[in-house]
């Protein structure tokens, strides 16, 4: 079977979550569309380590799903920590880093 | 020792003092800085004594000695030494300017004594006469001109030496520029000679300029012109002469020292030396003759009717160096500088005894205010008569003979200097007035109150206030000192003073015609390529110009002594008669208005636009307001882009990275 249809997949799926990114304004829900990106990229690997039929690709889709879990702990955090102060979970209301 | 080693050390003794008294003023007690400044100009006057004799010893024709210490300044076609020419005519400005400026330190160390800037004085004293010295010794034209800038700076720092008189530290300033403008001269002249001779040494000078330019050469009578504004900035001829009137605002030793007896004929001394060049561009030299002429009237007019003391005295120096100028523009140096000599005489003596006049008058300088002096300063008035009698060029006296002796040699040129020497004829009656109005006003006459209080052994006390304004001081460093000396009472100002007396009565025995003739024999070698060295008026012409000089200045004391003794009421009457000239001549011809319209407020209004339109609106408005501004705009816009939505710069993010990968890959493709 053809690897370059999972490629296309993959970057249907990065496009979707990079959309996601970009227009929501609920920080789960980015949480959740870089999640998709991830996995995108993720399938692009696997799927690249079997065109060349090595493994370096599938290892590093394993790492990028260690940082993937990292990253969503501290995301969450940082939602928690907003909902604690009472701030509204809206990233377009932090904003105070605006020059 | 050699004539060059003597050289040295005419230079090295004053420049010594200076350095020592200026380095070591804490330790130096009394009054013994003006001691060490006077023995330093000793050791100078002893020295250019033993360069005389050396210079003696040899042949008349070798009498030329050049002495290099070090070569300057050696480039393609340029070869400066630091060196010195010793001949006749240095060695006589030497010995004139070393030993005047010896009577003037000794009379200074009294005239002095309770100013608070005593050893600053006398460092800059000494500094003076070491730049009058290197300028008169200089070898070439490069340390001629650092000679000629050091006295011009030392004379500012003379001239200011009151430093928080306002009119005084003007009044430097005023001499400053002026000198400038004529340093500026020399140095052109210099660059011009240079160029077209190739050398800058005397000798290379004219050997070239005898090779390089047919007489009446346009280029030469440029830089001949250009070295007369040199000589007439630093002699106050017109129209560069009214620094010297206000340079009246120093000490008045220091109006001897500088404005009579040396800075002021460093412009003779220029023509003299450069006399081959002269010779060469007679239009020059007839140009230098006539603004002579026309300054020894002018000033002489002007000194009718001033009533500061110094400032007479200072309007005559102006009119001598006329006459100065006249003569060795006329080609009879040796006249020129024979008065040269009798002038620093009786110039410095006239300057101590007006000194010595105003510290008695408690710091006033107007005539008006004084009278009757004579009795309680029977010193004063017997030097001062002295000093008047040489500048009227009474019979006899020094000013007698070398002032006749120039008004002849001009007679004897003929054509256009026949009319010169007449006016010169009318300077010298005009000079008989003003000497003796002094002499019978200021001494003669009812006393008035420091008068009569002085008779009876009481010296007034000083008012402490500028003499020109009235305005208060203190004694305090920066102002006069709190007591006055006169010369009845102080022996280091007597002394000076006879000795001085003597020699303006008696110098001019050095040169009677047809009997002496010192004066022109010692400087004979230095003029000897002269063409005109043998064009001396007959014994009878000197003669003849002799009475007719003597005559007039008779009848111009008797004019004086009818006017101001015998009908004192007699001016009064002819200045309500005359009043306009009168106002012309006490406004001293409109010079200063003149150049005050002229350059100064021109100046003041340029400086006013270059403040308001370059200033402040070109360099601040546009380049320093223009360049903050453009930076403000810039990082305004950068700010604006940090929107710090996390959004957005994700957006930019991706944007950047797609534009990327496209780009690489339609590089691939």
């Amino acid at each position: 079977m053809d690897a370059s249809w999972f490629v296309v997949l993959s970057a249907f799926i990065f496009c979707i979550g990079a959309a996601g990114v970009l227009t929501r304004r609920n920080p789960l829900v980015i949480l959740l569309c870089l999640e998709l990106m991830l996995n995108a990229g993720n399938l692009a690997l696997v799927s690249f380590s079997r065109m060349h039929g090595s493994l370096d690709g599938q290892i590093f889709a394993l790492i990028v799903m260690v940082v993937a879990a990292c990253e969503v702990v501290i995301g969450l955090g940082l939602i928690v920590a907003m909902h604690r102060r009472r701030l509204r979970i809206d990233v377009d209301e932090m904003a105070q880093l605006r020059g | 020792m050699s004539a060059g080693s003597y050289g040295w050390l005419v230079l090295a003794f004053p420049l010594g003092g200076a350095l020592l008294i200026a380095l070591g003023w804490r330790l130096l007690p009394g009054r013994s800085a003006g001691w060490i400044a006077s023995g330093a100009i000793f050791g100078s006057f002893l020295s250019a004594i033993g360069a005389l004799f050396a210079l003696l010893e040899r042949e008349p024709e070798a009498r030329a000695v050049t002495s290099t210490w070090f070569s300057y300044a050696q480039t393609a076609g340029l070869s400066v030494d630091m060196g010195l020419l010793i001949d006749p005519l240095s060695v006589f400005m030497a010995l004139v300017v070393s030993g005047v400026s010896l009577l003037i330190h000794i009379y200074s160390v009294a005239y002095m004594a309770s100013d608070r800037g005593y050893a600053r004085y006398f460092a800059y004293l000494n500094l003076f006469v070491f730049s009058m010295l290197l300028l008169v010794l200089a070898g070439n034209l490069i340390l001629l001109t650092v000679g000629w800038a050091f006295v011009g700076a030392a004379s500012y720092l003379l001239i200011s030496f009151w430093y928080r008189r306002k009119t005084a530290t003007a009044a430097g300033m005023k001499a400053f520029v002026i000198n400038v403008i004529g340093d500026v001269g020399l140095v052109i002249a210099t660059f011009l000679l240079f160029s077209e001779t190739g050398a800058v040494d005397y000798a290379g000078v004219f050997d070239g300029a005898a090779k390089v330019f047919e007489p009446g050469d346009t280029t030469l009578v440029i830089a001949c012109l250009l070295l007369l504004v040199g000589a007439f900035a630093k002699s106050a001829q017109l129209p560069l002469h009214t620094w010297l009137p206000d340079a009246m605002e120093g000490p008045t030793p220091v109006s001897a020292l500088i404005h009579a007896a040396t800075m002021v004929t460093a412009g003779v001394y220029l023509i003299a030396r450069t006399h081959p060049l002269f010779e060469l561009a007679p239009t020059a030299a007839d140009v230098a003759a006539i603004v002579g002429t026309l300054t020894l009237l002018f000033a002489a007019t002007v000194a009718l009717v001033a009533t500061d003391l110094k400032r007479i005295i200072a309007y005559s120096t102006i009119s001598q160096i006329g006459y100065m100028v006249l003569g060795v523009s006329a080609f009879a140096y040796s006249a020129g500088l024979f008065h040269l000599m009798t002038h620093a005489f009786f110039k410095a003596l006239l300057f101590m005894a007006a000194g010595s006049v105003i510290a008695a008058m408690a710091g006033r300088q107007s005539i008006d205010a004084m009278g009757g002096l004579r009795v309680a300063m029977p010193l004063t008035f017997a030097t001062f008569t002295a000093g008047a009698l040489a500048l009227a060029g009474a019979p006899l006296t020094s000013g007698f003979f070398s002032k006749d002796e120039v008004i002849a040699a001009t007679l004897d040129r003929g054509g256009l200097y026949t009319v010169l020497a007449i006016g010169a004829y009318v300077g010298a009656l005009l000079t008989a007035l003003y000497a003796f109005r002094i002499v019978f006003r200021v001494f003669l006459g009812e006393p008035v109150v420091e008068a009569r209080s002085l008779a009876r052994g009481q010296l007034a006390p000083s008012r402490h206030e500028n003499p020109a304004t009235g305005e208060q001081e203190d004694t305090d460093v920066g102002f006069p000192g709190p007591e006055h000396h006169i010369a009845e009472r102080e022996r280091s100002m007597a002394a000076p003073m006879g000795a001085l007396a003597l020699l303006a009565l008696l110098a001019g025995l050095l040169g009677v015609p047809a009997v002496t003739h010192v004066v022109d024999r010692f400087l004979e070698p230095t003029f000897a390529d002269s063409q005109y060295i043998d064009q001396t008026p007959s014994d009878g012409a000197a003669y003849l110009g002799l009475a007719i000089g003597g005559a007039l200045s008779l009848v111009g004391i008797a004019a004086a002594y009818l006017l101001y003794v015998r009908r004192p009421a007699l001016p009064l009457v002819l200045r309500a008669r005359f009043a306009r000239t009168h106002r012309l001549l006490s406004s001293r011809w409109y010079f200063d208005e003149l150049f005050d319209r002229l350059l100064v407020r021109p100046t003041v209004a340029a400086g006013r636009f270059g403040n308001a339109v370059v200033e402040r609106f070109l360099v601040q408005g546009a380049l320093v307001d223009g360049t903050s501004a453009v930076v403000r705009a810039g990082s305004s816009a950068a700010r604006a882009a940090q929107t710090g939505q996390v959004r957005a710069y994700a957006f930019l993010l991706i944007l950047g990275v797609s534009a990327l990968v496209l780009y690489f890959l339609s590089g691939s493709v």
